[in-house]
């Protein structure tokens, strides 16, 4: 079965994001970006069932500017066979391509691919949307398994998906090809080796833009500004337990 | 004009994150439609329609529904849908799985996880995990929003008296492709994390399940709900829906008690919205103590019993 993941070029998770003083967008000189955490996993995941015999390709693809390449390269590291990169100059300090343009940009590689499957994130951490999985799924007419913890292949049309719901874990079985978007417990993403890192430059990759795919990436949501979240102030240290409950009954008054 | 709002429910439960999004409803103008999807629904029917501010219930009824999975549900809201202006559901794993599916068959761009409604087509939503808020307009015809339950008060649950709707269920179709096999949800006497008055949290400091008991103890003194850090989910010490943090559940207590909870950027993403922050760490510069408005350096093993004994 071939796998399609589309993977994302974000701010690294550990980085604290500035706001430009002009509040149109974030900082992104020298900052460092890195794949969404969440597509790691996709590819871990990706790979595991490589691994196992079940899947037999994996193609990776993402959407943004040239940049976006390191995040497929990184991909191909761990064990991707191939990449795809839909070039745009869409600016991407604020999540770049909206995930609606993002799910039909998708629905064009799976006509051209016909993946048996796609394993995405649950949630770019840029713009925080957890949508584009879901689109696609709709715009395909597919099942979807979203913020799954784990995933079993049952054959080459089924798969058994434990998902993450409000209160606690829920079992689907869904037929494939399927939309599944994966979730923190799914597994934890390998490094990659030095040698797979070289040999990740001479793995194939094809270059497509929007206007070749027939998607218009004009956007539908418009920034008006940005703006800083409420600061919080450190407050004090208390001594002791007794001065905790003092001020919590007595100054705060929440108990 | 009207809005329809999309509730979340169990079985025989309307869910508070219903009632926020009714609240933010109201900030739109038009009148506020409460749907209602699932099977047997009489009875939730009847707790929807004693919601304040509601205008109308409408009841999607059907064995189809059972499981309320979105390939089922999304063709029927995208339909009921063309006769709003705006469609909102709550921002939980429920509305989040729905929506966008929604969304996609409508061929909108949804706004996830709204903060504020500024005017009938701006909307304010943080993103980064929270670091930086957008103000964003909307230029589809019909707009679709997800709800962040604490930045709006709860709708009160009586004093309303709206019709209650038969919607039509003449075209639903069971999804061939996906099955519902089982449901594994936590069981607790506890209140619910995103509604709490006071949340009790444990991270990797906790150490252990077993160890969790102390968590239990302290949040059961207080009448709290429990929570977690990713870490200490991941580690297996507790289920997945205590997870707090960008990722997991959003909460703003009257009061959070930070114990054994370094203070990541993701998990701050969660929490940092209740009103009073209580932090329990051995380590006296953790990034948890630059938010906390009391902190106290101590082993969490010793305090929190302390705590609970006092309290
Ligand atoms: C994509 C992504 C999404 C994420 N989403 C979330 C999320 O939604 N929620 C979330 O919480 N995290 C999330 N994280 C993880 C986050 O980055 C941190 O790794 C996590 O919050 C750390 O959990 P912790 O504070 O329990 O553990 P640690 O950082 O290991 O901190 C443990 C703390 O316990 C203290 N401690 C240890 N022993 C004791 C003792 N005996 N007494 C007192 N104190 C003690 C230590 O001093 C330390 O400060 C996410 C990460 C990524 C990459
Ligand atoms: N520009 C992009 N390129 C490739 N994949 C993307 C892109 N944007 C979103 N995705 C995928 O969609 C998932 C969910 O993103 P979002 O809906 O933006 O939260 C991500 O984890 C990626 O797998």
């Amino acid at each position: 079965m071939k796998v399609l993941i589309p993977v994302k070029r974000v701010v690294d998770y550990n980085v604290k994001i500035r706001i430009k003083s002009d509040k149109s967008g974030i900082e992104l000189n020298n900052v460092k970006m890195s794949m969404n955490p969440f597509d790691e996993i996709a590819v871990e995941e990706a790979v595991r069932l490589k691994e196992k015999g079940i899947v037999s390709e994996i193609v990776v693809v993402s959407i943004g500017p040239d940049k976006a390449q390191d995040v497929i390269r990184t991909a191909m590291a761990v064990g991707a066979d191939r990449g795809i990169l839909v070039k745009t100059d869409v600016p991407t300090d604020l999540g770049g391509v909206e995930p609606l343009a993002v799910a039909k940009t998708l629905k064009a590689i799976i006509d051209k691919e016909r993946p048996g499957l796609v394993i995405m994130g649950k949630q770019s951490i840029d713009d925080d949307s957890n949508q584009t999985g879901q689109m696609l799924a709709a715009i395909m007419g597919w099942p979807q398994a979203t913020f799954a913890s784990e995933i079993v292949i049952d054959s080459e049309s089924s798969a058994h998906v434990t998902r993450e719901i409000d209160g606690g874990l829920e079992t689907l079985q869904i037929s494939l090809p399927a939309v599944m978007t994966v979730d923190l417990r799914l597994n934890e993403p390998r490094y990659a080796a030095l040698p797979n890192i070289m040999k990740a430059k001479q793995k194939p990759m094809e270059t497509f833009s929007a206007e070749d795919l027939g998607v218009d990436y004009s956007p539908r949501l418009k920034l008006v500004s940005l703006e800083e979240p409420p600061v919080r102030s450190a407050g004090i240290k208390v001594e002791s337990v007794d001065a905790l409950i003092d001020k919590l009954k007595n100054e705060a008054k929440v108990i | 004009m009207a809005i329809l709002v999309i509730s979340e429910h169990s079985a025989d439960q309307i869910k508070s994150s219903t009632l926020n999004c009714v609240t933010a409803a109201l900030k739109l103008s038009g009148d506020v439609d409460l749907l209602v999807a699932g099977n047997s629904l009489s009875g939730i029917a009847q707790q929807a329609s004693q919601i304040s501010g509601v205008s109308k219930v409408i009841a999607l009824d059907s064995p189809s529904l059972i499981h309320q999975l979105p390939e089922v549900l999304a063709p029927l809201i995208a339909s009921l849908a063309k006769n709003y202006t705006h469609v909102l559901a709550p921002a939980t794993n429920f509305g989040k799985n729905l929506l966008p599916r929604v969304a996609g068959l409508l061929d909108v761009q949804q706004i996830s996880d709204v903060i504020e409604i500024v005017s009938e087509d701006t909307f304010k939503r943080p993103v980064y995990a929270g670091n930086a808020i957008a103000i964003v307009t909307s230029s589809d015809a019909i707009k679709l929003m997800t709800i962040r339950a604490t930045s709006f008060d709860p709708a009160q649950v009586s004093g309303g008296t709206s019709s209650v709707e038969q919607g039509d269920i003449s075209s639903v179709q069971e999804f061939a492709g996906t099955k519902f096999v089982k449901e594994e949800l936590t069981k607790s006497e506890r209140p619910e994390l995103p509604a709490a008055k006071i949340v009790v949290s444990g991270g990797r400091g906790v150490g252990s399940g077993e160890n969790f008991s102390i968590i239990y103890g302290l949040a059961d003194k207080l009448g709290a709900a429990v929570g977690a850090s990713r870490a200490a989910v991941d580690a297996g010490y507790v289920s997945n829906d205590y997870q707090v943090g960008q990722t997991g559940k959003i909460v703003a207590p009257q009061l959070y008690i930070a114990v054994g909870i370094s203070g990541a950027i993701q998990h701050l993403a969660g929490m940092k919205d209740s009103k009073v922050i209580v932090a329990i760490n051995k380590d006296p510069d953790a990034p948890i103590f630059q938010v906390a408005d009391y902190g106290l350096v101590a082993d969490l093993f010793e305090a929190v019993p302390e705590l609970t004994e006092k309290l």
